[in-house]
């Protein structure tokens, strides 16, 4: 991918021309050498490049070289603002720093957020020193402020950052868009900025990527409606569609509504959550579509553990979920979802021998 | 709308003896599990925690502890069956919307 070309990392075939992603458009120098200057637009490209990684496409590496960057015309008393080099973090932060003269450090993640990459450890306090010590920071900047996403926190120690580099670290907002307002107050963060949440618009950002790690459980379905109707009838009818509805309405209540209706569902867990929320819309949907009523015993045995499970899985994705927590789930609550799975397939098999 | 996730299951721990009030763990949590009340730091909305570590990681005299890690069920899962106790985050931390 091109995209993962910064500054000086690549060159096209004549070595006199060194590539440059579109994003920089010039550079300036320091006492530190020649810094590339990025733009605070997002062009067409970096655009299609984010609805690529959304629908969840190639997945690839989406990368910028890291290193520092300057946003607007900074000097030695200009604030640093430290990033990780996922493409889509660094441009989230970019286009908020229009009209700001700013120093942009961006730490190696391997191409992830600041939050994973916190957790793995990427964005650390070890990177954070060696990038400070490659780039001379001490000597483009006078003063010894970091600015940090506060999402960088559990990978950072502030204070080892500071005993080994004279550099203090700040944390800064949560979202990247408050950034030009916590600048203007003088780097002091209004109450707020420091919560996570999980908004409606980040939660249906995520369900393109639920749909395709649940739909693994589709082809299953599949095949297991149109055995079940063979042995059934002897042949394959037009039927299996309306078998399949039920099983339909799992994948998509655990992968879709599930997300949607997140903040409404009256559980803590995440797995009870799920089965309830299976219970009520597959009978529903199944009558509807005229599946017969006395499958509907055996249906919601089998199915709403499968729309827990799909919904469980969406602890990855969410901002409030604890490591104990989704243990202590897996550990009381999957044993009797899957006996119940096993105990509608059985049902099934009974009813149309 | 806030969205909460299980009660008292959190391995947060906080040693009063060593902290220093210094505030740190109140700036860095995202879910405002701390208040710092005459010089200490007091746990106030202990099943906010999601484990993420940051409290800790940034409190210089070592008062807190916590068992950081991930609330991802894929990674407990894959982590069990691969016998793992500590989940490596499976995710490729590539999603398009994820904060940061
Ligand atoms: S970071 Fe540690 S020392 Fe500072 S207030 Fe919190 S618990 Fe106390
Ligand atoms: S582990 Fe994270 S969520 Fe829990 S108290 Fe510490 S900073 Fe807050």
């Amino acid at each position: 991918m091109n995209d993962s070309i910064g500054p000086a990392s690549c060159r096209g075939l004549s070595d006199t021309v060194p590539f440059q992603p579109a994003w920089i458009t010039g550079s300036i120098r320091t006492h530190a050498g020649r810094i590339p200057v990025i733009s605070t637009r997002l062009t067409r490209r970096d655009r299609l490049g984010a609805i690529r990684v959304c629908l969840g496409i190639g997945r690839m590496r989406y990368a910028v070289l890291p290193g520092l960057y300057a946003a607007g015309r900074p000097g030695p008393s200009s604030p640093v603002l430290v990033t990780a080099n996922y493409k889509l973090t660094f441009d989230r932060l970019r286009v908020r720093l229009d009209g700001i003269d700013a120093w942009i450090l961006v730490l190696d993640t391997q191409g992830i957020n600041v939050w994973c990459a916190a957790g793995k450890g990427t964005f650390g306090t070890e990177e954070l020193v060696r990038k400070i010590q490659d780039v001379g920071l001490d000597r483009v900047v006078g003063h010894r402020i970091l600015v940090l996403p506060q999402l960088g926190a559990p990978g950072v120690a502030a204070h080892d950052v500071r005993r080994e580099t004279g550099f203090r670290v700040e944390y800064g907002p949560v979202d990247a868009k408050d950034i030009p307002r916590y600048l203007a107050d003088g780097c002091r963060v209004r109450p707020g900025m420091r919560r996570v949440r999980f908004p409606l618009k980040d939660r249906l950002a995520l369900i393109p990527l639920e749909l395709i790690q649940a739909f693994k459980f589709v082809p299953i379905f599949l095949i297991w409606v149109i055995a079940l109707r063979f042995i059934r009838d002897h042949r394959i009818s037009g039927e299996i569609i309306k078998d399949f509805i039920p099983y339909l309405t799992a994948f998509l209540g655990g992968s879709v509504l599930f997300q949607i209706l997140l903040p409404w569902l009256p559980f803590r867990s995440f797995l009870l959550n799920g089965w309830l929320l299976g219970m009520a819309v597959i009978p529903a949907v199944s009558l509807a579509a005229g599946v017969e009523r006395s499958f509907l015993p055996s249906l919601l045995l089998m199915l709403p553990p499968v729309t827990a499970y799909i919904a469980f899985n969406f602890t990855g994705a969410t901002t409030y979920t604890s490591l104990s927590g989704v243990r202590k789930e897996l550990a009381r609550g999957l044993p009797a979802l899957i006996l119940s799975v096993v105990a509608g397939m059985v049902l099934q098999i009974v009813m149309i021998r | 709308m806030q969205m909460r996730y299980l009660k008292n299951v959190t391995t947060l721990a906080l040693d009063i003896s060593k902290c220093t009030g210094c505030g740190m763990c109140a700036e860095v949590c995202p879910h405002a599990v701390f208040r710092i009340e005459g010089r200490k730091a007091v746990i106030e909305d202990r099943d906010a925690c999601m484990e993420c570590g940051a409290c800790a990681r940034n409190c210089a005299p070592g008062a807190l502890s916590v068992r950081a890690g991930v609330g991802c069920a894929a990674a407990v899962i894959a982590g069990k069956l691969r016998g793992t106790e500590n989940p490596a985050c499976g995710c490729s931390g590539t999603g398009c919307c994820e904060n940061g």
